[in-house]
């Protein structure tokens, strides 16, 4: 419980399904047990009801008040950074490469698996050298 | 009101249009690989060459690559990837349709004919191989990385997790 992440005013989420799908929001007011008031001018989200299931909690909290105005939300963002912070996140980081590897073609493909093959066969090689032998 | 017929049957005359060469699709363009979908070289990727009259696409593998001659393939079964080798350098403007046309063998049909027993395939003709050599020479020459030349030598195959409707080709 020490380390959880709440769902509280201030709190930054990433949007994981439906038409704001990819952008950071801030949770702005809780409006039941599975709903928030969530918004992002500084990426795009119109300030909008949210369901929970939608969205992802990120270890980013900000100073926001409950129920702030727009323009005031997107002042507190922009000077906390929170994109950089969010691309620099093993989360963010887990995001864009998910998104890269959508989108190789398929000589990239072939690339990578040429790649992994050859980093497979270095690992072995020195996994034998270590290896106990029965 | 009973709608007129005339007494004898009156076969409506179909004016013929003639066929419209079939139009390159997924913006495919000389140079381009392509992805063979069916046939002996399923999976095999092959250079797109030009576009026949008939509408079939001219590919080569090359030869020496992949064992894929210079083929004729229907649009609809090679899928085209997104990666293009230079090709300016070989020269196949003497491959058209009639080039593949099959010769045609002089055998009267007799019975005896029928049930004599069946000669041996021809060879493949040297003139043939010949131009095989002068169109892929051009090409294999020109390939500079040793990568896109392996890849060039293995197929495409789908594995866990792979979907080819998300793919990106």
């Amino acid at each position: 419980m020490a380390h959880a992440r709440f769902v509280e005013i201030g709190r930054v989420a990433y949007v994981n399904f439906g038409p704001e799908k990819g952008k950071l929001c801030v949770i702005v007011d809780v409006v039941d047990n599975k709903r928030a008031l969530v918004d992002g001018p500084s990426t795009g989200v119109a300030r909008q009801q949210m369901p929970f299931s939608r969205i992802s909690l990120t270890e980013i909290v900000l100073p926001v008040k409950r129920n702030q105005k727009s323009s005031n939300v997107a002042k507190i963002f922009d000077s906390h950074e929170v994109v950089k912070k969010w691309n620099a996140s093993t989360a963010g980081k887990h995001i864009e490469h998910s998104l890269r590897r959508a989108n190789l073609t398929d000589f990239e493909r072939f690339k990578l698996m040429v790649a992994q093959k050859k980093k497979s066969l270095a690992l072995k090689k020195e996994l034998k050298k270590v290896a106990v032998k029965h | 009101m009973v709608k007129w017929y005339p007494t004898e049957d009156v076969q409506k005359v179909r004016v013929k249009r003639a066929n419209k060469p079939a139009r390159l699709r997924g913006g495919v363009s000389p140079g381009q690989i392509l992805i063979l979908l069916a046939g002996k070289h399923q999976g095999k990727r092959v250079a797109f060459l030009k576009q026949l009259e008939s509408g079939l696409l001219l590919v080569t593998g090359p030869y020496k690559l992949n064992g894929v001659p210079l083929k004729r393939v229907p649009q609809a079964y090679t899928v085209p990837t997104s990666t293009k080798i230079d090709i300016s350098g070989s020269d196949f403007s003497k491959v058209t349709d009639a080039y593949f046309a099959k010769e045609k063998e002089n055998t009267k049909k007799t019975e005896e004919a029928f049930f004599a027993p069946k000669k041996e395939k021809k060879p493949f003709s040297d003139a043939k191989k010949a131009m095989q050599k002068s169109v892929d020479a051009g090409i294999v020459n020109k390939v500079a990385d040793p990568v896109v030349k392996k890849y060039l030598k293995t197929k495409f195959r789908l594995r866990n997790g792979m979907f080819p409707h998300t793919l990106k080709f």
